[in-house]
């Protein structure tokens, strides 16, 4: 299988970067695959899981919003964080969610909408959590 | 004439405030290898961000729909300059010459009859535009209590400019900072990031994309984002840059301290010898005398 480069940076580091298969994005217009020779495409991404295949091994990277890039030189994602699930403190993310709820109430009209919205992301991202830790 | 006790009592004081100095540059050494390798971390991303944005909004900006973070609000009359300065002294020139790049800015742009604005952050350059400009500081920030630099503090300053953009306070946002060239050449730099200036030449790139949402829904997106990843890379710089300039003002100290101390030194040894010698006279004549 042909592979492509793929470098994910956040705003403090170089994240990921090396050769792989298929990248799963978390698209804010829907999940899309990144496959070897993928027409150049620039999109916006939305909280969720990043799942990154390289011979067959998967690996999963919590990314919070950001943008993916694919050129012929192969796929860029500036992520606004990103955490691998390993590195990811479980506790600290719940509260993160909790603080979300609780910070609802200050917002209004179109921000209330975005609030909501981001929340709704971050749950979709605990769900999957706990249900992938149980296989 | 100080008295030998004197003398030594001063060499003394001089050789502790040489190991002082010495201390703080090793410490400014090794604080700075890590103030570097952060400033080198984020680059990719600013780099990258800057390229995809350089590229849609090329095309975007001649449209009437452009958003106003990229044409600007059709006016230039008020300025707001957002200044980054370091939280310590004890740095050379490193602080005032930031400031001082600022002031001459706004004193020409006042000069032009346009109003001026200042956002400090850091409290050196807070405490020094204070004497100037107290009643134009719209408001002031310290990252003090900040340890290790993080996104967040950037992402917090950047809303801030932004809340007061969109209240309508200003139309022309400058950064202020000192660029990293080297240990010893920090440059300070003023870059304009409200309206954004798009570099005809990063636009380079042919491929044409499609893009997912809109383009104009991605630039919206973008350039709040953009805002604050360059005062990350603005604190990040100033960051290494002070470590720099407290490294070699440390290294000057040190050497002045040891020059110091050489000639201290010698006076004190010549006046030694002196007395001695007077003493000698003295026992010598008395001798004789008996």
């Amino acid at each position: 299988m042909a592979t492509f480069h793929f470098d994910l940076v956040s705003p403090e580091k170089l994240a990921f970067s090396g050769e792989v298969d298929q990248v799963d994005i978390p698209g804010v217009e829907g999940d899309f695959g990144v496959l070897a020779g993928h027409a150049p495409v620039v999109a916006a991404i939305r909280p969720g899981i990043l799942t990154v295949t390289t011979g067959g091994r998967h690996e999963k990277i919590i990314v919070l919003g950001g943008l993916a890039e694919v050129s012929e030189k192969g796929l860029t994602v500036l992520a606004d964080v990103a955490t691998s699930l390993d590195e990811l403190d479980r506790a600290q993310f719940a509260e993160t969610i909790a603080e979300m709820e609780e910070g609802l109430k200050e917002h209004e009209g179109g921000e209330l909408d975005q609030a909501i919205e981001r929340l709704d992301h971050f749950k979709s991202i605990q769900q999957q959590l706990s249900s992938t830790a149980m296989h | 004439m100080a008295s030998l006790k004197d003398m030594r009592v001063r060499i003394a004081s001089t050789k502790a405030t040489q190991k002082i100095t010495k201390a703080m540059q090793m410490v400014a050494a090794s604080k700075l290898r890590r103030a570097q390798t952060a400033a080198e971390a984020a680059r990719p991303y600013a780099d990258k961000m800057s390229a995809v944005i350089s590229n849609i909004a090329s095309a975007a900006a001649g449209s009437p729909g452009a958003p106003t973070l990229l044409a600007g609000t059709g006016k230039d009359q008020v300025h707001l300059l957002l200044v980054c300065t370091g939280e310590r002294g004890l740095s050379g020139a490193f602080n005032s010459s930031i400031v001082r790049l600022a002031r001459e800015r706004a004193l020409a742009l006042m000069a032009q009859g346009k109003e001026v604005k200042f956002f400090c952050v850091g409290r050196k350059g807070y405490e020094q535009l204070r004497r100037q400009f107290d009643k134009q500081i719209v408001e002031h920030l310290d990252l003090r209590s900040v340890r290790q630099l993080g996104f967040v503090n950037a992402e917090d300053i950047a809303k801030k400019v932004l809340a007061r953009f969109d209240a309508g306070e200003f139309d022309v946002c400058t950064l202020f900072y000192s660029r990293f060239r080297s240990v010893i050449a920090q440059i300070p730099t003023a870059q304009q990031i409200i309206p954004l200036v798009v570099e005809e030449g990063a636009a380079a790139s042919t491929t044409s994309y499609e893009y997912e949402p809109e383009e104009d829904e991605i630039l919206t997106r973008l350039l709040p984002r953009n805002l604050a990843v360059q005062v990350f890379r603005a604190l990040l710089e100033n960051n290494a840059s002070f470590y720099g300039a407290q490294m070699s003002a440390m290294d000057n100290a040190t050497r002045n301290a040891g020059e110091m101390i050489r000639k201290q030194t010698l006076v004190y040894n010549r006046t030694r010898q002196a007395q001695i010698t007077k003493e000698l006279i003295e026992i010598i004549s008395g001798a004789e005398a008996v």
